[in-house]
């Protein structure tokens, strides 16, 4: 590892000043699981590391209430999930379990419980892997980012928060401060293909979130994770559903498209082929399931 | 560089240190205390040979840097074997043949505390979920899954 600075702020303006100071060559360092792995690796040779976890106010998962008076159910509360919140406490937390409980599936197929306890749900936002199990589930369940930096706060719906591989639209001096989820429209899922039941990075992970009234569906969000430079919302194969009965054709049609849609490339976990094949076979399993739909 | 002044408390003991920001909390256990029961295998948190309790939780040492740790305490493997004796996971390990070559013991041992801890009566499948990150290149997976059910037995 090369050599850096390493800094533990207790603000949050301490650190937003600190990573300000470094213009982009300070790393903020949270669970570290893989941040370290590609310091170890020489892929990453930081100036300056910026330890979040003094920051009390990045912490915890709380419920607050809504006052976006346009959003669906406007009457629960937003839930916000602090970006140092350890995957093995959200997959613990009783409210996570409650209101979205298709956040535990995600988490539950993450890693080893020895790195879910390190692990941070913020890490895997902001390192970016087009994989992160998180992202497509999230962003189905259209959560926003709160950014925090040196203007202040900002909120970004996640689906524009990933830029590529690897990259955000977190400026330099910002930092993820928490995830924000709106009340749940209706059920929703998240399934992994991974040829492992742990500790492996999906092949193929497909988020899916939907609001269903007397058999017609009124709204749908189906992200793709592992077939895009980031997660990918296939808008096309959602308008497929809106409006219609949630029928196994209907569904049928929607997987396929989505297939189509994805942007998968070819690596040592799955050819571009297959990775299409199994996000139509996620797709329609997700959707079939949540439409409680007899095969 | 500047060393970074480390306050840990590591089985049960306050221990103050002058280190490298980049050293692991791996390294200043095995390095600096002498404490070497927590094992470097992969050194990229998949084999699970280095987990320790942080705060009481497993993870894995080598996958967070020790200046992270600062405040905390830190549970080794030295930290849970009574002097002349064994602990009842370690006892169970030797008694159902859990143990092989002893590579990843160490590392077995302390994710079976941690999961016994937070969960006193674990499933089978609880086991295999809570020592998932683990490996045992022996493969006697069967066997370790065994002791760690039969202590919960013992304790019932």
């Amino acid at each position: 590892m090369q050599p850096f600075d390493y800094f533990s702020p207790k603000t949050l303006p301490e650190a937003v000043e600190i990573l300000s100071r470094h213009n982009g060559d300070a790393r903020v360092v949270a669970g570290g699981t893989d941040l370290l792995l590609k310091m170890k690796g020489g892929r990453l040779a930081p100036k300056a590391i910026v330890n979040i976890k003094r920051l009390a106010e990045l912490r915890g998962i709380s419920e607050t209430s809504n006052s976006k008076l346009q959003t669906p159910n406007y009457h629960l509360p937003i839930t916000t999930i602090g970006a140092l919140t350890t995957l093995e406490e959200l997959r613990r937390s009783p409210i996570i379990r409650e209101r979205y409980p298709s956040l535990c599936d995600a988490a539950n197929t993450m890693a080893s419980v020895q790195i879910r306890n390190l692990a941070t749900v913020g890490g895997n936002m902001c390192n970016a892997a087009p994989s992160a199990d998180l992202a497509p589930i999230f962003i189905a369940l259209d959560a926003s980012a709160v950014i925090a930096g040196p203007g202040g706060e900002r909120r970004v719906p996640l689906e524009e928060f990933f830029v590529g591989p690897g990259k955000t639209v977190l400026e330099s001096g910002e930092l993820l401060a928490s995830l924000e989820a709106p009340p749940p429209v209706g059920p929703s899922l998240y399934l992994k293909h991974s040829p492992r039941a742990h500790m492996d990075i999906a092949v193929v992970g497909v988020g899916l979130a939907a609001q269903l009234s007397g058999g017609v569906c009124e709204s749908a969000r189906i992200v793709l994770g592992a077939v895009a430079p980031v997660p990918l919302r296939v808008r096309r194969a959602e308008a497929e559903l809106i409006g219609g009965p949630f029928s196994a054709e209907r569904i049928d049609r929607a997987a396929k498209i989505a297939a189509e849609e994805a942007q998968p490339i070819d690596d040592v976990r799955g050819a571009v082929w297959y990775r299409r094949k199994m996000v139509e076979v996620l797709v329609r399993r997700g959707l079939t399931a949540i439409g409680g739909i007899e095969n | 560089m500047p060393k970074f002044h480390l306050s840990l408390t590591v089985n049960g003991e306050a221990r103050e240190l002058l280190i490298d920001p980049r050293r692991t909390l791996l390294d200043v256990l095995r390095d600096e205390l002498d404490l070497r029961g927590a094992h470097r295998g992969c050194d990229s948190g998949d084999c699970g040979a280095c987990t320790v309790l942080l705060d009481g939780k497993p993870i894995t040492s080598c996958m967070i840097l020790a200046a992270d740790c600062d405040g905390s305490t830190v549970t080794t493997v030295e930290g849970i074997t009574p002097a002349g004796g064994l602990h009842p996971v370690q006892k169970a390990l030797v008694e159902k043949g859990g143990i092989q070559c002893g590579f990843c013991t160490p590392g077995m041992v302390m994710a079976a505390i941690g999961l016994l801890n937070e969960n006193p009566n674990p499933t089978e499948h609880d086991v295999r979920e809570g020592l998932a990150g683990n490996l045992c290149r022996c493969t006697g997976y069967k066997k370790i899954v065994e002791a760690v059910l039969s202590v919960e037995e013992s304790k019932a």
